[in-house]
């Protein structure tokens, strides 16, 4: 190793030595986008975004939603609902056996978890998708949780906000699963004409059949910084385009640049994003943040749109055709 | 091989050559021939009976994409009178692999919403072979709030293998303009009967599925993903899309007992193409019997029925 070599810090070594040492379970983890190893009660602090490179990790249903509300009393809605395998469909493995793994994997019985609570103090609904559980497939409980989320948000006017991961509808459970997006899409017609903000947050990944019904119908849609989101996975564009694909396609930048999203939000400001959106849709007075949380007071300065004024009077480089008629000496 | 005959047809095929080789013969005997053609007839017909009584999910699948199967434009002028095509989204393009416009049913006004497959090389580039782009979905629900607008029913028919997965696509939004019509459907105050008659490719095909009723024709399929697609994810192997139509549960009869699917309109000894008329006339008896109870119903009872309907899809248990 040359001196240059020791001098660089671990976690930008790439010699095969460092590459095999393993990160010890539990206390330290490493980052999936630059490696760096972290301190993990540090990264989980941080909602799971690496410190050094801000790359957003996946966050669990159940964490999402724990982080997003305000502590304190949150009522968990739908959890009575059990996914049921009704085609009895079996692929390598049974859609059963599949069920039963994801469940013991993640203590969750589907891939949605909704929750009524507070989000610095306004009275709220929200649900997350759970990636870990099937690819975060929206099968029949999913839907229906859905809608129970939706409906408690109807019964007592209250603001609804989806946080989404998904690869799309669950093939094991066939047309009643892409039946899924017309339900949830009609509940969100009933949210639209009640007058009720539903806030849809894209995380990555969101595609196929969530990101055609819930995932992009918020009255307001956010996405995680480079979070991956679109109709048809980059494989299968590929695939039937045969080309590759420029870099960038499909993410958050892209979506905000295309006009699909309205905008793009760090994870860790989502809750003062979401509760300065739904403030003023819902006309709510506001209210304190959690401990430790810096509201910057709408930080973008005005400056810049002050300046779009000096631009438009001055006079453009001129033509060279020399039409221009100067003024006498 | 013929062409137009799928792997498990050839044998009708055979005979049907036969058939035609002897009906070509210029013979003095032709007493002896006519018989000899009878008898073959009798025995291409007990083929496909017996072809066709015991169709797997897989055979059912290419039905639905047969080569002569009658697409949109073919039943329009069969079911309608006077048809008059509109264009365009009024907002980027008009997309061929979606058709619709203004027509009579038995001189009542309607608006026709349905996917449109090509039938040559040509055709079929220029129609996308049936996917459509955002634009399609948008130049459908345009003409889907026009029709709310002068009070038309819809009729919508579903034929498409999927949304086109294209970087233009999804650089215009398709998974909006998908969802933004299954969330319009929902709620649009007139009449909305939907109807399969080829292949109904996931969100691509719901995005004009939603509405009071759902028909599907005999040999028509629905489905969440293709076999095709299915068996690759799945099963890792595109090949295994015989298995995977099986699992995925999309034949008519199937859906039908399952509750997805309202009606299943019976097709012709052979499948649609062998009888397009046959096929039309009962996709009219259908719709014009579906109309008039849709249309006793005031609004609100309508759509408070299609929004139960579409609030009771799903299988689960409560604990």
């Amino acid at each position: 190793m040359s001196w240059f070599q020791k001098l660089m810090p671990g976690r930008i070594r790439t010699d095969s030595r460092s590459k095999s040492r393993r990160v010890p379970d539990g206390l330290w983890t490493k980052c999936s986008a630059c490696d760096a190893v972290l301190y993990r009660p540090e990264v989980e602090r941080n909602l799971l975004v690496c410190p050094k490179c801000n790359h957003h990790m996946s966050l669990s249903g159940r964490a999402r939603l724990k982080a997003f509300f305000d502590e304190g009393d949150l009522e968990e809605l739908g959890t009575e609902l059990q996914p049921v395998d009704v085609l009895k469909f079996r692929d390598s493995k049974k859609y059963r056996d599949r069920l039963v793994a994801s469940q013991k994997e993640t203590g969750e019985n589907d891939a949605m978890v909704a929750m009524h609570g507070k989000l610095m103090g306004l009275d709220l609904v929200a649900c997350a998708f759970d990636f870990r559980f099937m690819g975060g497939s929206m099968g029949s409980v999913v839907g229906e949780r859905f809608v129970v989320a939706a409906n408690r948000c109807l019964e007592r006017e209250l603001p609804l906000v989806c946080f989404s991961a998904s690869g799309g509808a669950r093939m094991q459970e066939g047309l009643f699963s892409l039946m899924q997006m017309a339900k949830t899409s009609a509940v969100l017609a009933r949210m639209a004409e009640s007058g009720l903000p539903y806030v849809s947050v894209l995380t990555h990944p969101t595609t196929g059949g969530v990101s055609a019904s819930l995932g992009m119908l918020g009255d307001v849609n956010i996405a995680e910084p480079n979070a991956l989101v679109g109709f048809a996975g980059p494989r299968v564009i590929e695939q039937t385009v045969r080309e590759t694909l420029p870099e960038g396609f499909q993410r958050s930048e892209f979506l905000l640049r295309k006009g699909a999203i309205d905008m793009i939000v760090d994870r860790r400001e989502l809750r003062q994003r979401i509760h300065a959106i739904l403030s003023i849709l819902t006309g709510a007075a506001e209210s304190k943040p959690r401990e430790g949380e810096l509201l910057e007071a709408e930080a973008e300065s005005d400056a810049s749109s002050v300046n779009g004024l000096t631009i438009e009077g001055e006079v453009g480089d001129g033509d060279g055709d020399g039409s221009d008629a100067s003024p006498s000496r | 091989m013929e062409a137009n005959y799928l792997d498990f047809e050839q044998p009708i095929a055979e005979l049907e050559a036969k058939i035609r080789e002897l009906r070509n013969v210029d013979s003095d005997n032709s007493l002896n021939l006519a018989e000899e053609i009878r008898r073959l007839e009798e025995k291409c017909r007990e083929k496909t009976e017996s072809i066709f009584s015991g169709l797997s999910a897989w055979q059912v699948s290419q039905l639905a994409r047969h080569p002569l199967r009658p697409y949109t434009l073919d039943y329009i002028p069969m079911i309608f009178d006077r048809f008059i095509e509109l264009h365009g989204d009024r907002l980027y393009s008009d997309d061929p692999a979606i058709v619709g416009g203004l027509a009579k049913l038995d001189g009542r006004s309607v608006m026709i919403i349905g996917h449109q497959k090509g039938r040559d090389t040509r055709e079929k580039v220029h129609r996308n072979f049936g996917m459509p782009r955002p634009e399609g979905y948008r130049k459908a629900l345009r003409l889907m709030e026009m029709a709310a607008r002068f009070s038309l029913p819809i009729v919508t028919f579903i034929d498409t293998p999927g949304a086109y997965p294209g970087v233009g696509a999804e650089e215009r939004g398709q998974s909006e303009a998908i969802a933004r019509n299954l969330r319009v459907m929902a709620r649009l105050p007139v009449p909305i009967i939907c109807n399969v008659i080829g292949e109904g490719g996931s969100g691509g095909a719901l995005a004009i599925g939603v509405g009071d009723r759902t028909n599907m024709l005999q040999y028509g399929i629905y489905s969440v993903i293709s076999p095709e697609g299915c068996a690759s994810i799945l099963w890792k192997d595109a090949n295994r899309a015989e298995t995977a139509a099986d699992a995925l549960g999309l034949t008519a009869e199937r859906l039908k007992s399952l509750e997805l699917v309202d009606k299943v309109i019976r097709e012709p000894l052979g499948g649609a193409h062998r009888s397009p008329q046959e096929v039309a006339v009962r996709l009219s008896e259908t719709i014009k019997a579906q109309l008039e109870r849709l249309e006793a119903m005031d609004t609100e009872e309508r759509l408070a029925a299609r929004y139960r309907r579409l609030m009771n899809y799903g299988a689960f248990e409560r604990s």
